[in-house]
């Protein structure tokens, strides 16, 4: 990780699941039956604990006996404290951006909270870098491509997102303060696919750079 | 021993507790409990239980888990003993849950249960609040109803493993406005301390600092604005805080 992104993005990783329209609407009609009752009214939200940190060129450990996921995403670094943030205001708060692999073991299910899948050691690869908020002209028009060992496997764009990043912000900060070095993982597309021992994983997002990591049994 | 964060005319201290709740700073003052603020003694992520009490999980009308039901909070929902934490506007159910904290004194990665109080710092007491009407079917509980800001009152402060000879032994309380309103005892636990760390630590890496909050039992209730919410547990510490509306803590929080 580069020594700016490292210095500002220290706070609190915020995860938003099903922030895909392709993803949510994969499951719509399963989100309406049991144990769900209906699809989520607010963002659906997770955290990454600190020890799933890693950086540009760091190893993920493939857990023994489990299926391993990358989850690439648009990370948002906040610049400033965000209490109760209006849609207008929000990107006012937003010190840059970065790419996240946001590493996960599948989720068949969304009911109970991800712990298990997703606060493995190492399982949230931030970098390469801190891209400024205005080197970005539109943080809504940009292409998501993961590649494994060279190979393009999914693909997608931020155009697509089911909540803009403002209004992601404003909905959060209705209740919770996203301060100053927190990042907010946008989400991951659909079509996940397994990884292996041995693989390089790389996720590409325009503007932002390739964001490295390899692959290794636990 | 007892082990508190507080800040005292803007400066953030380790302080020792001792008699009648006075903290003593390094430096040798002594200070009355009143004088200070006092603030989460950790500051690491916390792994709160749902329905770990078989009680409660009845109470719930939820069928006891047979792997424990683990959720995140992150720091900035702590808040300290003797703070305020608001109840949004319009909301029909706000209730307090009086949990044992075991805090994690070191690195804990695949720790068996025999030696898992080896990984511990101590235990503080904390009151996992939530707000029942934003509960959604995913990731439940959400964090809506268990992140929000200053909602999770903890401490006061750690007190030792040492001193705290059988932690699956305990009496919890909570009073509202002087009125005991729930009451259990932490041998109703599911899933007691040990295991507890062996399980997560069997799948990822503890932090000193971190925080487990092993779950409430049965006895819940609706808190509002002016409520005064003690919860204790035997032993460990008894967590003062108040309810305050929305408007009265955002404008606080505006003049600080």
């Amino acid at each position: 990780m580069s020594r700016a992104l490292h210095d500002l993005a220290n706070g609190t990783l915020f995860g938003v699941a099903l922030n895909y329209q392709g993803l949510l609407n994969q499951r719509i009609a399963e989100f309406e039956q049991a144990p769900y009752q209906k699809p989520p009214v607010k963002p659906v939200l997770f955290i990454k604990t600190p020890n799933t940190r890693n950086g540009h060129d760091g190893v993920v450990l493939h857990p023994h006996g489990e299926r391993l996921q990358p989850g690439p995403a648009l990370g948002v670094v906040i610049g400033k404290s965000s209490s109760r943030v209006s849609v207008e205001n929000a990107l006012e708060h937003v010190a840059g951006y970065t790419i996240v692999n946001e590493f996960s073991l599948p989720e068949d299910s969304y009911y109970r909270p991800a712990v298990k899948a997703k606060c493995r050691d190492g399982f949230c690869a931030l970098g390469p870098e801190l891209v400024p908020r205005d080197q970005i002209a539109n943080p809504h028009q940009l292409d998501l491509k993961l590649f494994v060992n060279g190979e393009l496997r999914q693909q997608n764009s931020t155009a697509n997102f089911v909540r803009n990043i403002p209004r992601l912000i404003a909905e959060i900060s209705e209740f919770m303060t996203l301060h100053e070095g927190d990042v907010l993982i946008t989400g991951t597309p659909e079509g996940r696919v397994d990884v292996q021992p041995g693989d390089t994983v790389e996720v590409e997002i325009s503007g932002l750079g390739r964001l490295v990591n390899h692959i290794v049994a636990e | 021993m007892k082990h508190a964060r507080i800040r005292f005319e803007g400066e953030v201290h380790q302080v020792q507790v001792e008699a009648h709740n006075a903290v003593r700073l390094a430096d040798g003052r002594l200070l009355a409990e009143s004088q200070v603020e006092w603030l989460p003694p950790a500051t690491g992520s916390m792994f709160a239980l749902g329905l770990n009490y078989a009680d409660h999980a009845a109470e719930l009308a939820f069928k006891p888990p047979t792997e424990p039901l683990a959720f995140i909070k992150s720091p900035g929902t702590y808040t300290g003993h003797n703070q305020t934490t608001w109840r949004p506007d319009n909301v029909a159910y706000m209730h307090y849950e009086c949990e044992l904290v075991a805090v994690i004194g070191k690195q804990a990665r695949n720790v068996k249960r025999e030696n898992a109080l080896d990984y511990l710092a101590g235990y503080t007491v904390c009151n996992d609040y939530a707000i029942r009407d934003y509960l959604e079917n995913y990731y439940r509980p959400n964090l809506r109803v268990k992140n929000r800001d200053a909602t999770t009152p903890v401490g006061p402060w750690i007190v030792d493993v040492a001193d705290v000879p059988d932690p699956s032994n305990l009496k919890l309380r909570t009073w509202i406005n002087g009125e005991l309103r729930q009451e259990g005892s932490t041998s109703d636990m599911i899933f007691d301390i040990p295991y507890l760390i062996e399980y997560l630590s069997s799948f990822m890496t503890l932090q000193p600092g971190d925080m487990i909050a092993t779950g409430t039992p049965e006895g819940l209730a609706d808190v509002v604005p002016g409520d005064e919410v003690i919860v204790e547990v035997e032993g460990v510490g008894r967590l003062v805080n108040r309810i305050v509306s929305e408007a009265e803590f955002f404008s606080a929080r505006k003049e600080a």
